[in-house]
């Protein structure tokens, strides 16, 4: 059964292929053409923790395709109750085709993979992976850069706590990315992560400074400061606002230069830089429907046509 | 010059032998034995070994420990070499199998990790990732074991 846990579930090339499908569910995606490839199917979205974007584009990207969807959240459902996740599993395996989920523990969507026979798609367990942010982040920088070979990316901000930089900066490795890695000291990408990247022959430069890697950059991948994962308020009062990019910072930049950020955002993207040809993080959000539909059809056997919609 | 036995031949059962040193109250938690109920123990720490330097020797009488029991032991003791002993001598020797995934021999040590609450019945597994040095990842959550941490969360 086609489950997505982590990016290792997926070669380069299965990589390139969903991207490439992704690409053709475009129309779909934006509710300019009608395909319903998933009709009669119905979706299990299982958030056990707070989501906009990843429940959203879901549900967005099963009903653009002619699928339904039935919703679980932990308030109101027997969850609260103390149902353990095997047993909440099970009544998905029979109330849907497909389980997305999202859980506040590492490891719970292998878990529930495990459970049942159903295909599961991991959309963030804990500080563990998010592949499908992965993929849309990937769709992103493909799209703008019509490649996803070599570039120089840079990651800012919370390279600790964050599961999307972590899962993105071993991806963006498989495909010969440069990485800088711009953070506080105290919020530095774990070492057995930057070793880890080392050894897949990553070039990876470790700074505390964003201004000097702007000009160099093909991507600036930025990220919040998560507040709630200190565990005391002045330590975030330390490094709160440490980064805050601003239009004029983004003079010298590359004209192709990208800046995303997974969103939300607090002040770390100036609402300046939006009005920028160099904004693509609302994009990268709507990226998420497509890359989605395309993760769907995949996990379902359902091949998506070279011509949608005909 | 013959060194005095420490402990008497054992008649039936098994004898585990090259403990790395010091480790032996850990091999029978791993075995599960339970002290105050189980068949005679004979247990010698750090007795000079010619092939580890320093070992410990587990003699469990009127037992034979089955392969699946053994490969537990190979979290702590892999090189241990172990015996069944029948009527005096030596009836078969086993090896200590490392195996590709340990299924429910120790819970992941991960705070955060689902397998963490209690009630969740699924097989609790453990990914070896590389054998020498020991790598071990929990399969569910894919974080790495530090075997310190392993032992104090044996099944």
């Amino acid at each position: 059964m086609s489950d997505l846990i982590t990016m290792d579930n997926l070669s380069n090339d299965e990589i390139l292929e969903i991207l490439d499908a992704a690409e053709r569910l475009l129309p779909v995606a934006m509710g300019d053409v009608y395909a319903p490839l998933l009709q009669g199917k119905v979706l299990g979205n299982l958030f056990f923790e707070n989501s906009t974007r990843t429940r959203m584009s879901f549900e967005s990207a099963m009903k653009r395709l002619g699928g339904e969807v039935v919703n679980l959240s932990s308030v109101g459902s027997s969850v609260a109750k103390g149902e353990t996740l095997y047993d909440t599993m099970q009544m998905v395996d029979g109330y849907s085709d497909i389980a997305v989920i999202r859980h506040p523990r590492q490891g719970a969507a292998q878990y529930s993979a495990n459970a049942i026979d159903i295909p599961v798609l991991n959309a963030g367990d804990g500080a563990g992976n998010h592949p499908t942010q992965t993929m849309l982040d990937l769709f992103t920088i493909r799209q703008a850069h019509s490649t996803l070979e070599g570039l120089n990316v840079v990651l800012v901000g919370d390279l600790r706590y964050g599961r999307t930089t972590h899962s993105l900066s071993h991806a963006l490795v498989r495909f010969g990315a440069k990485l800088t890695l711009v953070s506080p000291d105290s919020l530095r990408m774990p070492a057995e992560i930057v070793s880890d990247l080392q050894s897949h022959g990553a070039e990876v430069v470790e700074s505390e400074d964003l201004a000097g890697s702007i000009s160099e950059a093909d991507v600036i991948y930025m990220t919040r400061i998560q507040k709630e994962r200190f565990p005391d308020e002045d330590e975030y009062a330390k490094v709160a606002g440490i980064y805050k990019m601003t239009a004029d910072d983004l003079v010298g930049a590359k004209g192709g230069m990208i800046v995303m950020h997974p969103l939300p955002r607090v002040d770390e993207v100036d609402p300046s830089v939006d009005s920028t040809k160099h904004a693509r993080y609302f994009q990268q959000a709507f990226n998420g429907v497509p890359t989605r539909m395309a993760l769907l059809c995949r996990s379902l056997g359902v091949e998506v046509p070279k011509e949608v919609g005909e | 010059m013959t060194e005095m036995r420490r402990v008497t031949a054992i008649c039936n059962g098994t004898v585990v032998d090259h403990i790395p040193a010091g480790k032996a109250l850990q091999v029978m938690q791993m075995l599960r034995v339970d002290i105050g109920r189980s068949n005679p123990i004979s247990l010698v720490m750090n007795v000079p070994s010619g092939k580890v330097g320093r070992k410990d020797v587990l003699k469990i009488e009127d037992r034979e420990l089955t392969q699946e029991e053994l490969d537990r032991l190979a979290l702590i003791a892999p090189k241990a070499s172990v015996a069944i002993i029948r009527n005096y001598s030596v009836a078969e020797k086993r090896q200590i199998e490392l195996g590709t995934e340990l299924v429910n021999i120790a819970r992941c040590s991960f705070w955060n990790c689902i397998t963490q609450n209690f009630r969740e019945p699924l097989p609790h597994k453990l990914r070896v990732v590389s054998a020498e040095p020991l790598d071990l990842r929990c399969s569910y959550c894919g974080r790495s074991q530090s075997i310190d941490d392993l032992a104090e969360s044996i099944l």
